[in-house]
């Protein structure tokens, strides 16, 4: 029984230990320089569409609704001690520093994490990642390499979007219904924000959770039984592994920034 | 040349020797890795031990550059066909002369029609692979794999999922493209009628090694009892029809009260 259960526990680390190096080779291998030059931009671009543009509808709404609940919160907190003034300090402070880059990056992970490991599974299955490599065509460099620089870039970009509008949907509800003064609204958050410990620090947050999102969806895909039920437990545990990896890491990275 | 997968032996001192310009069939049961070892032969997997050779170039242990070079004298037909989902079947087929060479759009152009009208599909040039059915997809991928002119064409089960009137076209098109294109082509497949009436020669690929090869007229006289269940198809012989049990009475009384 404890033997078991030991050799049980060996078994499962190794397996990690050998999915991490499988993650980190493929990492390499796509990060490596090709030499496609000018035939990587379209890749890039299509990419940039899919993994980026796509998602803005969630983003943008998603950002809305949240920057609306923490100004109607954050109201009926601040009202009672007579700071409402300050609740675009509360509202973009929130955001910045954690719920833009922490929701987003959730939300990326659901949206378009999820979307790459299925798509990329796929693609093994129907061996077309082989029929590139019989192509003589490198797939690291044909298909996870678009895909992972446009995760890296578009994240960020999604993250600030999504603080920019939920700063708005904060002044919308604040403001426009429960009569805060726009100008003290405006003037003390803009007073508050500080550009190194506010907005530089959530940037690099959001590349960091861009880079561990988007090379877990696309390992997963990459990695993934090649046949319908693989690609759903793949799909899965992007989800699962993203979500636990953002959120462990924002404590991290909010400990050392913030601590 | 010998290939193991973990703990488990696919190919023991296999020995294959592929003429060039002739279509040479591999055929044996399901399961005994066909398709393992078309993907040896294209360097997507590597052996344990032993030697691959292809144009008199060793593909065992080249750098990826080599290898990549070597591959693009090969072509592949897939057993999914492999077309690439998001892409017509034009440009399907002007993706690797894109990939590999830096001809004007007009080239390639006329090229991918020449190519599409060898397996002829002209017509379908702009559909998507969604659009075709099971037997145009195939010849679709056949275009693809041709693209290039290669001087290898590797065919993994061409005709699995066919109805007989896309089988017919697919096995005239293997033996047609073999001869005016001057290829070698390596057909991987356990239909036998269709591949005896193709190759030039056929290796019987069973218990991890050859166990017959000759022209198809020597392996329709051979008489050893394990390659007439094989072209005869007969469900009982030296392959057993039934999987390993106990004796059926004991199990079907034994435990009755």
């Amino acid at each position: 029984m404890l033997i078991n259960s030991i050799r049980n526990l060996g078994s499962n680390g190794l397996s990690v230990i050998a999915g991490l190096g499988r993650a980190a080779f493929m990492l390499i291998g796509a990060l490596r320089p090709s030499g496609r030059g000018f035939k990587f931009l379209p890749l890039l671009i299509k990419q940039l569409y899919v993994v980026g543009v796509q998602s803005l509808i969630i983003i943008v709404v998603s950002g809305l609704f949240i920057g609306m609940v923490l100004s109607l919160q954050g109201y009926t907190i601040l009202v009672g001690y007579g700071a409402e003034q300050s609740l675009g300090q509360m509202v973009s402070l929130s955001l910045l520093r954690e719920l833009g880059p922490v929701v987003s990056a959730l939300l990326f992970a659901g949206r378009a994490g999820s979307a790459l490991t299925a798509e990329i599974g796929l693609m093994k299955a129907t061996e077309q990642l082989s029929s590139l490599e019989m192509m003589a065509i490198d797939p690291l460099h044909q298909i996870v390499a678009p895909r992972f620089w446009a995760g890296v870039i578009s994240l960020p970009l999604l993250a600030a979007i999504f603080s920019a509008v939920g700063i708005i949907g904060g002044h919308l509800v604040g403001v426009a219904w429960l009569g805060v003064d726009s100008g003290a609204f405006w003037s003390i958050m803009q007073a508050s924000v500080e550009w190194q410990e506010d907005i530089v620090n959530g940037g690099i947050k959001s590349i960091i959770f861009a880079i561990v999102v988007t090379w877990i969806a696309l390992h997963k895909g990459y990695d993934a039984v090649p046949t319908s039920e693989g690609i759903s437990k793949a799909t899965t545990s992007t989800v699962v592994q993203s979500s636990l990896a953002i959120l462990g890491l924002d404590f991290i990275l909010t400990a050392v920034m913030f601590g | 040349m010998n290939f193991s997968r973990e703990d488990r032996v696919i190919y023991n001192d296999i020995n294959l020797t592929v003429p060039r310009g002739k279509v040479t069939a591999i055929m044996g049961p399901s399961g005994i890795g066909k398709t393992t070892l078309l993907r040896l032969i294209g360097g997507q997997i590597r052996p344990s031990s032993g030697s691959i050779k292809f144009n008199d170039q060793e593909l065992v242990g080249i750098n990826r550059k080599s290898l990549y070079k070597a591959r693009r004298k090969m072509g592949m037909l897939f057993q999914s066909g492999a077309m690439f989902t998001e892409l017509s079947v034009f440009e399907n087929i002007a993706f690797p002369i894109r990939e590999h060479t830096d001809l004007p759009e007009t080239i390639i152009r006329k090229i991918v029609l020449m190519k599409l009208e060898a397996v002829g599909l002209r017509g379908a040039a702009q559909l998507f692979p969604s659009e075709l059915s099971g037997g145009m997809a195939r010849r679709a991928a056949l275009a693809r794999a041709i693209a290039l002119d290669p001087d290898l064409i590797m065919y993994d089960e061409p005709f699995t999922g066919q109805d007989p009137i896309s089988m017919g076209v697919i096995v005239r098109l293997i033996r047609e493209l073999n001869d005016a294109l001057g290829v070698t082509s390596i057909v991987v497949s356990h239909d036998v009628d269709e591949v005896l009436s193709i190759a030039d020669y056929v290796y019987i690929v069973a218990n991890k090694t050859v166990i017959a090869s000759g022209t198809p007229q020597e392996l329709r006289q051979e008489t050893s009892p394990q390659i007439v269940q094989f072209m005869q198809g007969k469900p009982d012989g030296p392959v057993p029809f039934h999987f390993p049990s106990e004796d059926y009475k004991k199990e079907l009384f034994n435990n009755v009260d």
